[in-house]
């Protein structure tokens, strides 16, 4: 309750010419009734979304790890910037920031592109098509991340998984032998193909339908036109749809971005364990450093969660430019 | 071929007008139809690749183990069975405790998260769509930018945060419901404060003013006119807020840690998963236990999924 009266103070505090009186009867009069509003969702923000983003940024200038949770301990150090200049020299670090970009653009990329031909797909076919493939494409959107990684780990199960099986029955000319074996969960690479395969599985349907959506809105007089002027498909779509859905575009790479970088069920169930350092991703790092490292290290955890943040800030920063510009923060 | 066709059929249904939405008096030449041939099959692939897993999901839950268990996939089961959804429906996914329970844990921190999550968003989203205030445009700028910092990223310092919230007001966060349940009211209120601002502004201010005049007090304002209109855009939130609680992991794994009897459905499938990893029958039983819910509530609210997350960047 006190911080819903606070900003009233305020907002009468900056009218010094009043005598208290009529202040206080103004501040009486103009209950800040917003103010009260807002004020428990607030609250709950700050507790939790707020301060530990500030916290974290704190922490990671501190040497603080599970020792100083302990009653009677010393609360955690100062160490300036000691666990940042340690990431900046680590090998093994750049290595996980590099793998996690590169798993995000080949994730946000194979969504964004196919979601978008599937997009364009659906508005070609009559209502009832598109309605059909929508509803099996929702099933997809809609099954949780961990359903979804379970179904993928036993898919691609070494000697009984599915993938592995028909590979297995594939003539060894085209595929390759020893497949049946294979186990993908082991080394990056096949792990990362298998990620990147759930996680655009998830996805695409998001985008199709939003691009579906947005193609119904551009008028079919342009295209008309365009085909009039003898502009093939190609150039219409990029001389007309893109254009004209550039906004739309815009945010869906946004969210795609933000969505793959943060990417931890998935990962935590296909790994299923944090022994091999080379198939960490940022997320998993973090969590791996503050809980299942011995010593939890709360300080290094917190440095990695800083450089995940501030990627997901500047692409933010974009997303914002997009909600400013269409009058969002109106 | 596919971008080709594209053009044709905008024309085409251009000149079809409306009848070409319905379906009614839209005729196409043979030739066009042959051309319509590889978008039908393209169509029918996304759906077989988006349905397959599911199915997979599924169909490996009603095979018996020895199907299962087995180089020798097939695509049905031979000799169907609920022993696997026996098993987790009445056996003991962690020893002692079953199924239930951990359903009725993951209603109660869904639940209670949404149903605070929509009296304080419903507050937020009056103040932010009918009142000019001074804090106005931050609030709306920190709603923006918070709903995009991943719980991923803040998990140390949330866990710290509650830890020491635990140890300054008595009331233990961690190892129990509280705390997640704190946590995922807050984690949907960005998006669905501003989901329900688009629906409290479309509320004509002339009808709660006219209302006003006939001597309506605010409240009944509220509830008679405000309430009725702004209801769907509440269900649809509601709905959304439900499908991120009910799925979320990384802060139930981090909070709950040990404290199995507390473990949410999605955690309690992990910590079998880790235990008992190859009794893929049940895993894909509890799998699909955990999926329908969402499924079902995800056909109610697809639309509005949508648009709440491109709000705006699409128009009409």
């Amino acid at each position: 309750m006190a911080q819903t009266v606070e900003p009233a103070t305020t907002d009468g505090a900056e009218r010094p010419a009043e005598p208290p009186a009529a202040r206080a009867a103004k501040r009486r009069r103009t209950i800040p009734a917003p103010y009260l509003l807002i004020a428990p969702a607030l609250l709950i923000l700050a507790v939790v979304l707020l301060w530990p983003i500030a916290q974290m940024v704190g922490y990671s200038l501190t040497d603080f790890t599970t020792r100083n949770l302990l009653p009677n301990q010393p609360g955690p150090s100062w160490n300036g910037f000691a666990h940042y200049r340690e990431l900046l020299t680590d090998g093994g670090f750049w290595t996980i920031l590099r793998n996690t970009v590169v798993v995000c653009v080949l994730m946000v990329g194979i969504t964004m592109v196919l979601g978008t031909l599937v997009g364009l797909l659906l508005h070609q076919t009559p209502k009832w098509f598109a309605g059909f493939v929508s509803i099996g494409m929702m099933l997809a959107w809609a099954t949780p991340a961990l359903s979804a990684s379970l179904v993928f780990r036993w898919l691609f199960l070494p000697e009984r998984g599915l993938v592995n099986v028909a590979l297995d029955q594939l003539p060894d000319w085209l595929v390759g032998d020893g497949w049946l074996e294979y186990n993908w969960f082991l080394e990056p690479l096949s792990l990362f193909s298998v990620l990147v395969m759930v996680i655009v599985w998830q996805s695409f349907p998001f985008i199709a339908v939003s691009v579906l959506a947005g193609l119904k809105s551009i008028p079919s007089e342009l295209y008309e036109a365009a085909k009039m002027d003898g502009a093939s498909a190609w150039k219409a779509f990029w001389n007309i749809t893109f254009p004209m859905l550039r906004p739309l575009f815009a945010l869906l790479l946004v969210l795609q971005i933000i969505w793959d970088l943060r990417v931890f069920t998935q990962l935590y169930t296909l790994a299923n364990s944090f022994a091999n350092r080379d198939v960490y991703l940022l997320s998993y790092y973090i969590y791996q450093q503050g809980f299942s490292a011995t010593p939890a290290n709360y300080g290094m955890g917190s440095a990695i969660a800083v450089v995940m943040t501030v990627m997901i800030l500047a692409v933010t920063a974009y997303y914002l430019r997009i909600m400013i510009r269409q009058g969002e923060t109106r | 071929m596919t971008a080709d066709a594209t053009t044709t059929t905008s024309a085409a249904r251009g000149a079809a007008g409306q009848g070409a939405r319905t379906g009614k008096g839209y005729r196409r030449s043979p030739l066009k139809r042959l051309r319509q041939a590889p978008l039908y099959l393209a169509g029918l692939a996304v759906f077989l690749f988006s349905v397959f897993p599911v199915y997979w999901m599924v169909v490996t839950a009603f095979k018996p183990t020895g199907e299962i268990f087995t180089s020798d996939q097939r695509a049905f089961p031979q000799e169907p069975t609920v022993e696997h959804f026996d098993q987790v429906l009445n056996g003991q996914l962690i020893p002692g405790v079953n199924f239930w329970h951990f359903l009725v844990n993951s209603l109660i921190v869904t639940v209670g998260a949404v149903a605070l999550g929509a009296v304080l968003s419903l507050l937020a989203a009056v103040a932010v769509a009918r009142f000019r205030f001074r804090m106005r445009s931050a609030f709306i700028f920190v709603l923006l930018v918070i709903q995009m910092v991943p719980m991923e990223a803040m998990i140390i310092s949330l866990f710290i945060n509650f830890r020491q919230l635990s140890d300054i007001t008595g009331a233990e966060l961690l190892g129990n419901l509280s705390g997640l349940l704190i946590v995922y009211t807050a984690v949907s209120l960005p998006i669905t404060v501003l989901m329900l601002r688009g629906f409290v502004e479309a509320v004509p201010q002339e009808l709660e003013e006219a209302a006003a005049i006939d001597g309506a007090g605010p409240w009944t304002v509220f509830w008679r006119i405000l309430m009725p209109l702004v209801a769907p855009g509440l269900v649809a939130a509601s709905i959304f807020a439900f499908i991120t609680a009910w799925n979320e992991f990384v802060v139930a794994l981090t909070f709950l840690g040990r404290s199995t009897d507390d473990f949410t459905l999605p955690l309690t499938l992990s910590y079998y998963f880790g235990r008992y990893g190859t009794e893929w029958g049940a895993i894909m039983a509890a799998s699909t236990l955990l999926t329908v819910p969402v499924m079902v509530f995800f056909l109610f609210v697809q639309k509005r999924m949508v648009s709440g997350l491109t709000m705006g960047a699409v128009k009409g």
